[in-house]
């Protein structure tokens, strides 16, 4: 099963490198990653999603537990949470092609960020299962290139991930 | 208020800290820090030959003395020359502290001379390493190194020193932290209440249990409450090979150690056991066979202090994540005045036991005849007759050591130290050089083989330097025993590169450095020698013993078989 696992982890150098090499050397995977400073600049929040039986996903959470650099860290699809990814996708948009990509465009509620006279640059954000969509819907048109950000998450409700 | 450089600092933060020896090897970054040494003589150094050492030598003694084990290397080979002995401690949970030498912070990055990240390269090995970014910081990161190695379920720590931070021109303030906080580290000091209720219900209903300890037990400091404990209840124990010692070998209750080279009783207990109580072990594959057949009737209740040992291998009923100590000390209060449920299932169980005991009795192997090779098995033997099963025993890696840990009876934690779960050649002598440090009037024996000896045998001249007097015990088979054992078992004996031509007189090799060196070859001459090697505890003596190469380790599991399937000798199976 996919699992979307949030960490606080200390701002220092190399630590990333830990979590990440934790990953592989363990025999994990990771499918998407994604970190940046928290409002603490001592933190960093970095969230991971990967996929594995509860077996596994216990070892990875033990594990990273176990890293010092890591001070807390959330299995947020344990319970109801948000996921949301942004990605930047540039498509061709010529001739008729243009209009239907707007239409698209549209229907995803994404956006057009920039425009040349032959591809559109487009802005969507939301989980990992509309990106995907969308891709989908742009594969015939002609997709140029894709930007993700990886996932990142939050709890739904009260639940709070913080010292 | 004192300022000191950031080289006076570290060696003022050793002594403040209590560190007796540190091991080492100069080299270009780590020069500031040796000045500094040298202008102090509250903390000793030890130089060795290799870096290797260094890191086997502080590990041993942190294994005997129970105090984390300190090393000095400089950058880039220095450092890296101590990857494998930091492996070693990883994976056999020792504390150590691990200071390198780096090149001088405007040069990181530049692949500057002797520059390796060896912050990188030992990330996965480590139980967490610091680089010095400040000269200042240098008492505070010392003793978060410090902490971090000894507390909880302990690990080496790297911490990596540019040049410049040690530099004698800029001075700093130097106070001793006492305390040290992390917000992320916080190990368990106690079990789950709840939880060890719930394992010692288990415990007083068994009717078939079996403890299995490891060297949690030993790390821990938890052998005597563990004695206790298992005293009180009746039941039966086995250790892994890295918790020999924790629970006296001499003892009715005990079954001696289990696994692939387990003994034949240990097994086949584990195999037929319905309460397995694991403290402080971590069903390692080379104790649990395989796994999907492991120990098929039986619940498991696992006490660790690290949560990631618990259900990695083996899934736990009742897991308890604590310090074997204090968990122990709370089962034993629980189990007061609590007669166990089934006496009369317990009386059986021990009945099947020394059922077992009695099959294999006398049938381990067979003593060699007069005028035939000596087997090594006996030579272990008489060894532990004649230090009356008190000596520190290291080993090195392979046939030797499993005989070893088989053939000498040990009756106190910390007496085998061996490389467990690394298996690294080269462990033995440089791990009794730094014991025999601590405890020089204890008989200190290394016994290795002629293959494992000659990865680490510069060491002599480090013995000569600072009069260091172990006995090294070589059970010469000229050959490496364990991969001739499977070559024979797996590969029609086809001995590809499993034996040694060439090898030296080691006779006069050890009379190069001034030490005495006895060669045995007859059953005679075998008990007067080591009388004579362990006559003067301050002498180094090597000991070659000539011994029999077609000799295999039995029991063995069979591979991808349960814990009772074993050969028994080289026409026997269970």
């Amino acid at each position: 099963m996919r699992h979307i696992i949030s960490i606080l982890l200390e701002n220092e150098p190399g630590a990333l490198s830990r979590v990440v090499g934790l990953f592989s050397q363990r025999n994990f995977n990771i499918e998407t990653l994604n970190v940046a400073p928290t409002e603490d600049p001592s933190l960093s929040r970095l969230t991971v999603t990967t996929v594995g039986d509860d077996r596994v996903i216990e070892q990875i959470t033990k594990h990273l537990n176990k890293l010092i650099d890591v001070v807390k860290l959330v299995d947020l699809t344990e319970g109801n949470h948000i996921e949301r990814e942004l990605m930047l996708v540039k498509v061709k948009a010529l001739g008729a092609a243009r209009d239907e990509v707007k239409r698209t465009v549209d229907i995803f509620r994404a956006q057009i960020v920039d425009v040349t006279p032959s591809l559109y640059t487009v802005q969507i954000t939301g989980d990992a299962a509309k990106l995907d969509a969308f891709l989908q819907a742009m594969a015939p048109v002609g997709i140029l290139e894709v930007a993700r950000t990886g996932v990142s998450g939050i709890a739904r409700g009260d639940k709070v991930l913080s010292l | 208020m004192e300022l000191l450089s950031g080289a006076d600092m570290i060696a003022r933060f050793l002594k403040d800290e209590g560190v007796e020896y540190i091991y080492g090897y100069p080299g270009g970054a780590a020069l500031h820090i040796y000045d500094a040494l040298f202008r102090q003589d509250s903390v000793k150094h030890i130089l060795v030959r290799h870096e290797q050492a260094a890191t086997h030598a502080a590990d041993g003694y942190a294994r005997a003395s129970g105090k984390p084990g300190v090393v000095l290397v400089t950058s880039g080979p220095g450092a890296t020359n101590a990857v494998t002995g930091i492996a070693t401690a990883y994976m056999d949970s020792i504390p150590m502290v691990v200071l390198c030498g780096q090149v001088a912070s405007h040069l990181i990055g530049e692949d500057a001379f002797q520059e390796t990240d060896i912050v990188g390269v030992t990330r996965p090995i480590v139980k967490h390493s610091f680089s010095i970014r400040h000269p200042s910081e240098i008492p505070e990161v010392l003793k978060k190194a410090f902490y971090l190695a000894s507390t909880g379920r302990p690990g080496p720590v790297v911490v990596d020193i540019p040049k410049d931070m040690t530099a004698p021109t800029e001075r700093y303030e130097y106070v001793y932290p006492k305390k040290v906080k992390l917000r992320s580290y916080n190990p368990v000091t106690r079990g789950h209440t709840g939880q060890i209720k719930k394992a010692v219900e288990l415990m007083l209903k068994a009717k078939r249990p079996v403890f299995y300890t490891g060297g949690g037990v030993v790390t821990g400091k938890a052998s005597e409450g563990l004695t206790d404990l298992v005293k009180r209840l009746g039941f039966p124990i086995t250790t892994t090979l890295m918790g020999i010692g924790a629970y006296p070998q001499s003892d009715r209750q005990s079954l001696g150690w289990l696994g692939m080279h387990g003994s034949y009783e240990s097994n086949m207990a584990m195999h037929h056991a319905d309460l397995i109580i694991a403290i402080g072990a971590r069903f390692d594959d080379r104790v649990t066979n395989n796994t999907s057949k492991f120990c098929p009737t039986a619940k498991i209740i696992h006490v660790d202090v690290d949560p990631s040992s618990i259900s990695k291998t083996v899934r736990a009923d009742v897991p308890i994540v604590g310090p074997a100590d204090s968990v122990i000390s709370e089962m034993i209060s629980l189990v007061q005045g609590h007669p166990i449920a089934h006496p009369e299932a317990l009386a059986e169980w021990w009945e099947k036991i020394d059922g077992w005991r009695a099959d294999r009795h006398g049938k381990l192997y067979e003593p060699s005849k007069p005028g035939e090779m000596l087997k090594s098995q006996e030579v272990v033997e008489a060894l532990c007759r004649v230090t009356r099963g008190e000596a520190y025993v290291t080993t090195d890696v392979g046939q030797h050591q499993m005989f070893a840990a088989q053939y000498y009876k040990f009756e106190k934690p910390n007496r085998l130290i061996t490389s467990g779960g690394l298996g690294t050649m080269g462990f033995g002598f440089p791990a009794a050089m730094g014991i025999k440090q601590n405890f020089p009037d204890d008989d200190v024996v290394c016994v290795t083989g002629e293959g494992s000896f000659q990865m680490m045998m510069q060491e002599l001249s480090t013995c000569k330097q600072y009069g260091v007097g172990v006995k090294i015990l070589n059970l010469n088979n000229a050959s490496l025993g364990m991969v001739r054992q499977w070559q024979d078992l797996n590969y029609k004996s086809r001995h590809a590169h499993s034996y040694m031509e060439s090898l030296p007189d080691f006779h006069m090799l050890i009379e190069a450095y001034g030490f005495t060196a006895i060669t045995v070859t007859t059953q005679d001459e075998l008990e007067p020698a080591l009388e004579r090697a362990f006559a003067n505890k301050h002498e180094l003596v090597f000991l070659d013993v000539k011994v029999d190469p077609f000799e295999h380790v039995y029991p063995m599991q069979v591979p991808l078989g349960s814990m009772r399937d074993m050969l028994l000798s080289k026409t026997e199976r269970t």
